[in-house]
């Protein structure tokens, strides 16, 4: 490692961890992981989505302790950490998604149960020392709001402002930043990185972690490459530029696939297209993407992309701000969801137990829900016709379970996906949209789903697939489209596939 | 019939047979008639209830609806003297518009079925108020209409038509929510509204018919009770009605979250209201102690039914626990 650029380096680390393992079930999150953090450091955490990087904040953060490691906080060592170790010794988290209370004001939110009080029995909360002790950590995160103004009125960098302060009033010594930049413009993103660069003025140490590797190029003192689980490498403040963390990132190039060998197949006519699609989300960003006919379309990109976004605006459950989408030709309008499905696209959500299934029904009763109609007589449900159907799909997909009228919610995740996938199948797709597939399925039920997804494709169908999973992405797809920050930054063909193509169109930056 | 409605339907019995025991009055042909009569009045009323509440809505206007509609009815054939038919048909339509506007403000403008119910139960009353004056609806000396009268008020080989005409209603709304695809259709958004949005179903039409029924119904024991009063006085006729109903479902195992319960389960409930509100006639406890009977045996049903649940889900557990450890391998 080399510090010989810092004065930092002269100092005792606050915080440092040694040879951490962390194993879950049939996964090692973590692996002889080690790193330090010294006092005013900033410290960009890099990685791509599972490389580890969540694990790491969870024992940071004392909601899980290490299989095997050491980790030093402030001279004691500890075999893991409590939540309550973890923030007694002044280690404060600012989460990607925020934990204020948007109908309380800014005071109330910093010092939430452990607001000053007034003598008396009734220990009424007394504001104008409440006011007194706010307003100094204001100050020190250049806030330009008052202690009374209500969260909710506030901006996404205001409210990171409250949280960082909030950190400040439990006398931190170590803010750690999980995407704080995610979901915020540019302008607010300065405004946040010059907080952090007055954190490090007072000594406090910062953990930046972001997918903005530029951002990271900005306020970083040190870069922490996360990989697999393991370190793949530090970075001293002279050589931290973007192309050296991908590098990193991505490790050495994945080896081919048998997939990737394949002679690229002769695309079909577009089924789907979307001309200048504006999302809710990203509303000064038109997306334009064509989906063929039998083949897979992948859809990468970072955590909070618009993917998803983009995927419910094909799928009729929001409305496109803008532009039209068009199905074999055909200006298509959906109103809601029943229009897709009646058109003949069809979603796998992402977000299985929510939106995909209803874990209270049947296996039969789920896989007949879109398409209940068909499956009776004279608008009286047919309980022979469902179970038939049902019948089918679990021979079809190898759903695993006692039989159709199984409850779904006692079925395990890859299963459940297949009951998702089968209440389509059933139907006729025409554009068939999977977001994250196998997310929270195992190995084996990841390859069927892979299997059948070819097998649409070559049965004529189109599909598109988001995946956060790398190697999914480029495994799978026939074409691989990549958003960043609401936009397609690019589409790359079978021989351009490469880890790190993806991941530079990911960061917004040009594939080689 | 599920091991909740034949739990139900066990109370009902023992209930009944120790009222019997204390009271042989309880078993008179003219008792059981009357308190048949209530049971066919406020089934139908429970049984709209009943569609709104698994969609995971709640309707409490229901009290205000019977007293206006009521007053309208009576109007229209008292003293507008229009032919009972139309006016029947007239009625009808007014509660579905009710229904319908509850259901657009609820699934199109996206406010709570509380707020709009509630809003429902103060206006219709005071508009039934404002439209007699404050007056009584009621009939002129002598006025008659014979066939109306015999098919609300009147019974058949001893039992009440409104009796009979509940079971008719329950046995088609039975097959509605049992058995059709728009019953499947409201067990699905009860169940998960999100979830049945992704699976292409048109959940704002769904639940808007859903206070259609609700609507319908209301409307048509509005008439029953109309008839079975003979004269209304707006301010008063119908109060604590939509409780009534809502207690019945409960009582009936319906979750106020929606997606849980089923007819005979509010049927139960309601004939098991009635039954105790004979009890306190019959038992001689002071009148005044009414509610407070009813909601008693309410709360202790629920308790008894949810700590089943528990017991259930516990013993499921253990079981599920021995099973694993009987089938790991020796070491």
């Amino acid at each position: 490692m080399n510090y010989s650029d810092t004065s930092i380096a002269a100092t005792t680390p606050f915080l440092s961890l040694e040879n951490v393992r962390k194993t879950y079930p049939g996964v090692v999150a973590l692996d002889g992981f080690s790193m330090e953090v010294r006092p005013g450091e900033v410290i960009g955490l890099v990685g791509e989505n599972g490389a580890g990087k969540s694990t790491l904040m969870k024992i940071l953060g004392g909601v899980t302790t290490p299989d095997t490691g050491t980790i030093t906080v402030d001279g004691t060592a500890h075999k893991g950490l409590s939540v309550e170790g973890s923030l007694g010794s002044g280690i404060a988290f600012v989460h990607q998604e925020l934990n204020l209370f948007e109908n309380l004001d800014v005071a109330a939110n910093i010092f939430f149960g452990r607001e000053p009080l007034r003598a008396g029995p009734l220990k009424l909360v007394d504001r104008s020392k409440l006011r007194e002790m706010v307003a100094p950590l204001l100050k020190r995160v250049g806030a330009n709001f008052s202690a009374d103004a209500q969260v909710a009125s506030l901006s996404l960098a205001q409210q990171q402002m409250v949280e960082i302060a909030k950190a400040l009033s439990i006398k931190a010594r170590l803010v750690i930043l999980d995407e704080p930049t995610s979901s915020l413009p540019l302008a607010e993103t300065d405004k946040l990185l010059d907080v952090i660069k007055a954190l490090k003025a007072d000594g406090i140490s910062v953990i930046f972690i972001s997918h903005r590797l530029h951002e990271v190029e900005r306020v970083a003192d040190r870069v922490v490459v996360l990989r697999d689980g393991m370190l793949a490498g530090t970075l001293g403040k002279r050589d931290i530029n973007h192309d050296q963390m991908v590098k990193l990132m991505i490790g050495r190039m994945l080896k081919e696939r048998e997939k990737a060998s394949e002679a690229a197949r002769a695309p079909g006519a577009t089924a789907l297209a979307a001309k200048a699609i504006r999302t809710p989300t990203y509303p000064s960003r038109p997306v334009d993407l064509d989906v063929r006919r039998g083949e897979i379309l992948g859809l990468a990109g970072l955590v909070g992309s618009g993917r998803t976004e983009l995927a419910r605006v094909f799928f009729g459950i929001d409305g496109s701000l803008g532009g039209t989408l068009e199905l074999d030709g055909k200006t298509l309008v959906l109103g809601s969801a029943a229009d897709a499905v009646a058109q003949g696209i069809f979603l796998v959500p992402e977000d299985r137990k929510l939106t995909g299934i209803l874990l209270d029904l049947s296996i039969a009763q789920n896989i007949s829900l879109p398409n209940l109609p068909a499956h009776a007589r004279r608008s009286l449900v047919s309980a022979s016709a469902e179970t038939a159907t049902a019948e089918k799909q679990k021979k079809a997909l190898g759903i695993k379970a006692p039989s159709v009228q199984t409850r779904t919610g006692t079925l395990s995740g890859g299963n459940q996906q297949k009951v998702v996938l089968g209440k389509w199948l059933a139907m006729n797709p025409k554009v068939m949209i999977l977001d994250e597939p196998t997310r929270g399925i195992d190995i084996g039920a990841k390859a069927e789903i892979y299997g059948l997804m070819r097998a649409l494709a070559d049965a004529g169908v189109a599909v598109l697939m988001i995946s956060s999973d790398m190697e999914e992405v480029i495994g799978v797809s026939d074409r691989i489209a990549v958003m960043h920050e609401g936009q397609i930054s690019g589409i790359l063909d079978k021989d351009q596939f490469s880890q790190e193509n993806v991941l530079l169109l990911a960061v917004g930056k040009q594939p080689k | 019939m599920s091991k909740k409605d034949l739990g139900l339907l066990i109370l009902i019995l023992v209930v009944g047979a120790i009222v019997a025991i204390i009271n042989p009055r309880f078993l008179l042909p003219i008792n059981l008639a009357n308190t048949s009569n209530l049971i066919g009045l406020f089934g139908i009323l429970s049984i709209g209830q009943a569609f709104v509440i698994i969609t995971g809505g709640i309707e409490l206007s229901v009290g205000s609806v019977v007293a206006l509609l009521g007053t309208l009815f009576i109007d229209f054939i008292a003293v507008r003297e229009l032919d009972w038919p139309l006016a029947f048909v007239l009625i009808i339509a007014l509660g579905a518009i009710i229904g319908l506007v509850h259901g657009w403000l609820i699934t199109r403008l996206k406010l709570q079925p509380f707020v709009v119910t509630l809003c429902g139960l103060l206006i219709y009353r005071g508009v039934a108020r404002f439209y007699t004056a404050d007056g009584t609806a009621g009939f002129a000396f002598g006025q008659n209409f014979p066939e109306l009268e015999f098919l609300t008020a009147g019974r058949s080989w001893g039992v009440p038509n409104s009796f009979i005409a509940l079971i008719v209603i329950a046995i088609v709304m039975w097959v509605v929510l049992h058995r059709s695809v728009f019953g499947r259709y409201l067990y699905a958004i009860g169940k998960n509204e999100e979830a049945a949005k992704y699976s292409g179903i048109r959940t704002g039409r769904i639940v808007m018919a859903a206070y259609v029924i609700c609507g319908v119904l209301t409307a048509l024991s509005a008439i029953y009770f109309a008839m079975y009063t003979r004269s209304i006085s707006p301010a008063s006729h119908g109060q604590f009605y939509e409780l009534y109903a809502i207690a019945a479902a409960v009582l009936g195992g319906f979750s106020l979250r929606g997606g849980e319960g089923s007819l005979i389960g509010v049927i139960l409930g309601t004939v098991l209201l009635q039954e105790l509100q004979n009890l306190v006639n019959l038992l001689g406890i002071p009148s005044s102690l009414n509610f407070a009977v009813m909601g008693g045996v309410i709360l202790i049903g629920v308790l008894v039914d949810q700590q089943w649940g528990v017991f259930r889900a516990r013993r499921l557990m253990v079981d599920a626990a021995r099973k694993n450890v009987a089938g790991a391998p020796a070491e």
